[in-house]
């Protein structure tokens, strides 16, 4: 089977842009929202989408997406309910790579096996644990790798050259560049360090770099877009959610598009 | 999945190098803390083997602390319960009224090793949070306490304790604006502040090399027992008894006792309401929970079948926490140790008799420790010896207490 991860990079690269990739918490407002709001974020222009698991306890996320986690658990959302979005989005989207992110609790409790097979049954293509690091890496990557299912793990501005080999050890699918030491948010890495970051990580592997946390506009998502091979959106989206509710996909649809177009008016990432 | 461990030669020489008590603790942290929960190690190990560090630590527990505080034998309560013969360790004599400030004085020595300028810490009923916020006016660093707004709501003569001390108290709305919920902030300040900010834990949980550390600075509890037990009785005592929370005072207990295999070790549980009456009613993570990933380490924690951490209720504020510290799921896993819980009423039944009988107002958290004590002083009979950690002074109950009875004050 082709990789769908792997795929969408080389379609944006070949178009001469950065993929778009783009974050909304499942089941946010109500797992019936969720599909909706998912077919916005394609027809909008996304080239992968994050489906995010709902945790009672996000540390590392900001108020956004905190209370994004907060309106789809109070709404009832359950595991079975993400992977049941997972397989509904693949079956109308058979392309669209589709990676689940979230905190390591809900994904082991039924063990990693289960999680990663449930997964791989749900059409899932790769996962971004945030509090699983390669030190841990016993608790949920084994399981993934048997199924096939990429694990993608996060590079930040605290992992220096002697740590990096240890990250990228086991990392498949793409490397997530948290371009701030913080949460999720506002928070924004001045775009000269975002340059010198890619580079370094660059140097270390032939893996595509995503760089995410506090992307906003589409004035960000362009510059970063001209030196990564991937652009990640999340709060900015999630607050249009938080906002709108029910109603969010079309705003949604309308958000993503005009990230879309900056990324289509820039150079190739080098 | 984890392959179980043999057990090692001592059950005092854990974690592993990686951290890991069987298998619970570890590290579970995102990406951008690793680098520094590593540093932290590092220089945890240096302060280990630096004469200096252990002097400086032992100099501050005798003259800022009051240390040793006295091993008690509790002559009433032991006629009283007709069993057992029963010794309190007396942390409620300690500087700021519980064993909280053992560990606050060592981290505070290790931010101050690390040149860090910046303290945060996390607090439930204020405890933790009082106690930090005077380890950093005695060191002269500004300090940042996250602590539940429901809690700053109830606990308010600890918020202005606090802030008497010099300390920002920042309420978090999050969550369920409790304890969990002070600890997930103060992670995401820790995140977005790694470069300047220590974060002081206030139990033995938070990732590895926390409860080690936690364990190592509380240990003074169970080591000054050891000895004041022998000038006493010219034994060890059978059974060594505390409450348990996140378990901070009850490994300072345990852990010197863990190799004296006659020497019983018991841990209290917070039941609440009654642990089945099921989630929301209790806070006993071993007798109600399940292993899972929390606040960085492995342990048993209270949460539903989707690994949704659900919440804990304890009459005592500082054992309403969803999880347990890993060493304490491990002994339990391994039959060293024994967890047993009590009720709210319970609690507060003891609370009173401590009162009336030895002239003592324990801590709520304590309360539960001597509420055991019902049953297994009895069990245990007269040639025996319990030691039980009274882990601090309930001052600041009072008013919990007063409610509880239907007082008003
Ligand atoms: C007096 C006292 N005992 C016990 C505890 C529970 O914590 P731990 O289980 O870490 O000792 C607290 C926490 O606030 C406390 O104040």
């Amino acid at each position: 089977m082709k990789d769908r991860i792997a795929s969408a990079f080389a379609h944006a690269r070949a178009e001469g842009r950065a993929a778009l990739i783009t974050f909304v918490t499942g089941g946010d407002p109500t797992p019936a929202d969720t599909a909706a709001v998912l077919d916005a974020l394609v027809e909008g222009g996304a080239d992968l989408i994050e489906l995010g698991m709902p945790f009672t306890d996000p540390m590392a996320d900001g108020s956004a997406i905190q209370l994004a986690n907060l309106r789809s658990l109070s709404a009832g959302t359950k595991t079975a309910d993400i992977f049941a979005i997972a397989t509904a989005f693949r079956t109308r989207h058979p392309n669209v790579p589709l990676i689940l992110m979230g905190y390591a609790n809900p994904m082991i409790r039924r063990g990693a096996e289960w999680f990663a097979a449930q997964a791989k049954a749900a059409g899932v293509d790769g996962v971004i644990c945030v509090d699983i690091p390669p030190e841990e890496d016993a608790e949920l990557g084994p399981a993934l790798r048997a199924c096939g299912v990429h694990l993608i793990r996060l590079a930040t501005p605290t992992t220096d050259v002697a740590r990096l080999p240890a990250v990228l050890e086991g990392s498949s699918g793409f490397l997530y560049y948290v371009s701030v030491a913080g949460i999720t948010g506002k928070q924004q890495a001045a775009q000269a360090s975002i340059d010198e970051a890619v580079a370094h990580l660059k140097s270390g592997t032939g893996l595509p770099i995503a760089v995410g946390f506090g992307v906003r506009t589409p004035e960000q998502a362009a510059a970063i877009g001209s030196v990564a091979d991937g652009v990640v959106v999340g709060s900015a989206i999630v607050e249009i959610i938080g906002q709108h509710g029910a109603q969010a996909a079309p705003h949604v649809k309308d958000y993503v598009g005009s990230l879309r177009a900056a990324l289509n008016a820039k150079e190739p990432a080098r | 999945m984890t392959v179980p461990n043999p057990l090692p030669n001592s059950l005092r020489s854990q974690p592993d190098a990686r951290g890991h008590f069987g298998q619970f603790g570890g590290r579970y942290v995102a990406e951008t803390l690793m680098p520094l929960i590593l540093a932290l190690e590092a220089e945890y190990r240096r302060a280990k083997a630096d004469p200096a560090f252990e002097e400086e630590f032992q100099y501050l527990l005798r003259q800022y602390v009051g240390r040793p505080n006295p091993l008690y034998y509790a002559q009433r309560l032991t006629e009283e319960l007709g069993g057992a013969k029963i010794y309190l360790k007396r942390e409620e004599l300690n500087h700021t009224g519980a064993h909280k400030i053992n560990n606050c004085i060592g981290q505070i020595l290790l931010a101050k090793r690390m040149g860090k300028t910046r303290i945060i810490a996390e607090t439930g009923a204020g405890q933790h949070g009082v106690a930090t916020a005077t380890v950093a006016a005695l060191f002269n660093i500004p300090c940042t306490i996250f602590m539940g707004a429901v809690d700053v709501a109830r606990q308010a003569p600890n918020v202005f304790r606090m802030k008497l001390l010099g300390a920002e108290v920042r309420a978090v709305e999050s969550g369920t604006a409790t304890l969990k919920d002070a600890m997930n902030e103060a992670l995401r300040d820790w995140v977005a502040n790694v470069h300047d900010t220590f974060y002081i834990i206030g139990t033995v949980a938070g990732p590895h090399p926390y409860p080690e550390l936690v364990r190592d600075f509380q240990s003074v509890i169970g080591k000054e027992t050891r000895a004041q037990m022998m000038e006493a009785e010219g034994r060890l005592p059978d059974m060594v008894l505390a409450c348990v929370g996140g378990g901070s005072n009850a490994i300072g207990m345990f852990h010197p006792f863990l190799d004296d295999t006659d020497v019983a070790i018991v841990g209290v549980e917070a039941a609440g309401r009654g642990i089945e009456l099921g989630d929301g009613h209790h806070a006993a993570s071993i007798a109600g929970g399940a292993p899972g990933v929390l606040h960085g380490n492995k342990t048993y924690l209270l949460q539903d079948a989707d690994g949704q951490i659900t919440d804990a209720h304890s009459v005592s504020a500082g054992l309403d926490y969803p999880g347990i510290g890993p060493e304490h799921a491990w002994l339990h896993e391994i039959g060293r140790a024994r967890y047993v819980s009590v009720t709210d009423d319970e609690a507060l039944a003891a609370f009173q008799k401590l009162c009336r009988l030895e002239g003592i107002i324990p801590a709520l958290e304590s309360a539960h420790a001597l509420a055991a004590l019902e049953t297994l002083a009895p069990e245990l009979g007269k040639d025996k010896i319990i030691a039980v950690n009274l882990s601090g002074r309930g001052d600041k109950d009072i008013f919990t207490v007063a409610k509880a009875l239907g007082v008003e004050i």
